[in-house]
């Protein structure tokens, strides 16, 4: 068995980076992420990595666009309203098609809002935050397994894909210990050579990385256009998803990261009580694993979504079935949290009395 | 799930409430069992509450916060006005008697009692009263086997400060002996 350790979500994330390779990191104090640089501030230079607390968000952002095109394994960390202000930069990144690892531990919004733990980041997360038509591919884990596990895997999608890779957590995710196996880190893709980098032409054609392309046709249009062809690979590639007693459940519970697990537990609570309910756990929101809800339409009569926030998340659960079927709602902004009594009450409450559903 | 115990644990900043914490996780981890902690963070000041949450269980735990404990591990009076009115119907509240002078008022609750800092100060270092209060604890709830909580604390401590380690384990098993059970009037 792999050895296990006891670690906050943050530290364990930043442990998981340093075990992937990264060799850069640069980020800018704000609660409740700070562990995760704290960790790394000692953690990076052991192994001869860098460690930069930046003087903005903006900086640090900009900074992984350099460390980036030199080549390096490179991450920020920050949450909420640090990663509005990341987004300029994160936008050009893209555009320079670029990899790194971004982390947004969520917190309460919108403005300056609070330090409890939140969900109202998904949009600006999943449908670009930033100017221009991008995607980041986007990580929402539900426990601190999957915390390290996919922060490994977070490395290997961006350089991949060239693209940046969003950890979607939030502030409990962020705080919380929990047992984790940590299996050493194994590539899950065959990287190519970075062909691109800017590592000194010396003996070779220079290369130039920017994102100003003046020209449309053959130039800004076409760049586009292929960015958008590697969108629709990347979705073809990457939908991942947790599906519990789906196969014959007549109500799907679906919510992704902390709601995630916390709507498993009513889940099997409601199993117990003889309730045929299911939950459909999205752990790719970006791309969104559309086909379970598709299937889970077919027997399933009504949806439930569950979001610490006033409802994001739940526009991509009725898209991906196409409104086939009625959704309710459960959630809350601003830091208020779901616990298993409050979903199992809502699963019951739409039992009683099922809104009618569309065939 | 249900069969999730949660238990919080509070006290004044530096008592050790959060390191109570961190020794009840680990111990929880060597047992094999899932087990979720987490400390309060929020805009605290000097001389406040301090308090960590565990959540412990022997299937995968749900929901890693807590808002209503069923076990209360409570070292001073200020930590007992804050958390007494949030834990369970028919939860179970350990007292540090030393310190705390009122009477808990719920009388559902089961109450265990002990004198988790005279009996620390009497093996010689006050700052292992909370490992008293979590002897007492182990003692009547059975939720672990003590010599993994003597294990979890060796792990976490024994590095740094072999000479605390010791008291701390005979704060432990000393208290385990030394507290009074007060069931809940009905």
């Amino acid at each position: 068995m792999a050895e296990k350790i006891l670690l906050k979500g943050n530290e364990l994330l930043a442990e998981a980076a340093v075990r992937a390779g990264c060799q850069f990191f640069a980020g800018y104090p704000i609660t409740p992420q700070n562990e995760v640089s704290e960790y790394l501030s000692w953690r990076l230079p052991q192994v001869g990595g860098v460690f930069i607390q930046a003087e903005s968000e903006v900086a640090a952002i900009n900074m992984l666009f350099g460390a980036s095109a030199a080549g390096a394994r490179c991450m920020t960390s920050s949450s909420s309203p640090g990663i509005s202000l990341k987004q300029e930069g994160i936008s050009y990144i893209t555009a320079a098609e670029l990899p790194c690892v971004i982390v947004n531990i969520q917190r309460g919004g919108p403005g300056l809002g609070n330090i409890r733990a939140a969900q109202g980041d998904y949009f600006q997360a999943v449908k670009g935050g930033g100017h221009g038509d991008y995607r980041l591919i986007v990580l929402a884990p539900a426990t601190l397994q999957e915390v390290y596990d996919l922060t490994m895997n977070a490395f290997d999608y961006a350089d991949y894909w060239r693209n940046p890779v969003m950890i979607l957590g939030d502030g409990i995710l962020g705080q919380m210990a929990e047992p984790v196996e940590t299996k050493p880190y194994k590539p899950i893709l065959q990287i190519p050579p970075k062909d691109y980098i800017l590592d000194g032409c010396k003996g070779r054609a220079p290369r130039v990385i920017k994102t100003l392309i003046l020209k449309p046709e053959l130039g800004l249009v076409t760049h586009n256009e292929e960015m958008q062809a590697k969108y629709r690979k990347i979705e073809q590639a990457i939908q991942l998803c947790e599906e519990y007693e789906t196969a014959d459940a007549e109500l799907i519970v679906s919510a992704y990261g902390i709601p995630g697990r916390v709507a498993k537990g009513a889940v099997k609570i409601a199993r117990k009580k003889g309730i045929k309910a299911g939950l459909i756990r999205p752990v790719s929101l970006w791309p969104f694993p559309k086909k379970p809800f598709v299937k889970a339409a077919q027997t399933a009569k009504q949806f439930l979504v569950v979001e610490m926030s006033q409802g994001q998340f739940i526009e991509d659960v009725k898209l991906a079935m196409e409104c086939r079927r009625p959704v309710e709602f459960l959630g809350k902004g601003g830091g208020w949290y779901p616990t298993q009594e409050a979903i199992l009450e809502k699963i019951e409450q739409m039992l009683q009395s099922p809104k009618g559903a569309k065939s | 799930m249900m069969n999730e115990t949660r238990i919080i644990i509070a006290g004044f900043g530096g008592q050790g409430a959060v390191a109570l914490g961190n020794v009840l996780a680990r111990a929880c981890m060597i047992e094999g069992k899932s087990v979720t902690g987490m400390v309060a963070y929020g805009p605290e000041m000097r001389g406040g509450t301090a308090s960590a949450t565990i959540v412990v269980c022997d299937d995968e735990i749900a929901c890693p916060f807590v808002e209503t404990p069923d076990h209360a591990i409570i070292l001073n009076q200020q930590s007992l006005d804050k958390f007494e009115d949030s834990i369970v119907p028919n939860g179970l509240i350990l007292v540090n008697t030393s310190i705390i002078r009122r009477p808990v008022r719920r009388t559902d609750l089961t109450q265990i009692q002990v004198a988790a800092t005279e009996i620390a100060r009497s093996l010689g270092s006050i700052k292992s009263a909370n490992m008293a209060a979590l002897g007492a604890f182990i003692q009547h709830t059975k939720l672990l086997r003590m010599e993994n909580v003597e294990r979890g604390m060796r792990e976490l401590f024994g590095g740094k400060n072999p000479v605390m380690v010791e008291t701390n384990i005979r704060a432990l098993r000393e208290a385990a002996q030394r507290f009074t059970l007060v069931q809940p009037k009905q």
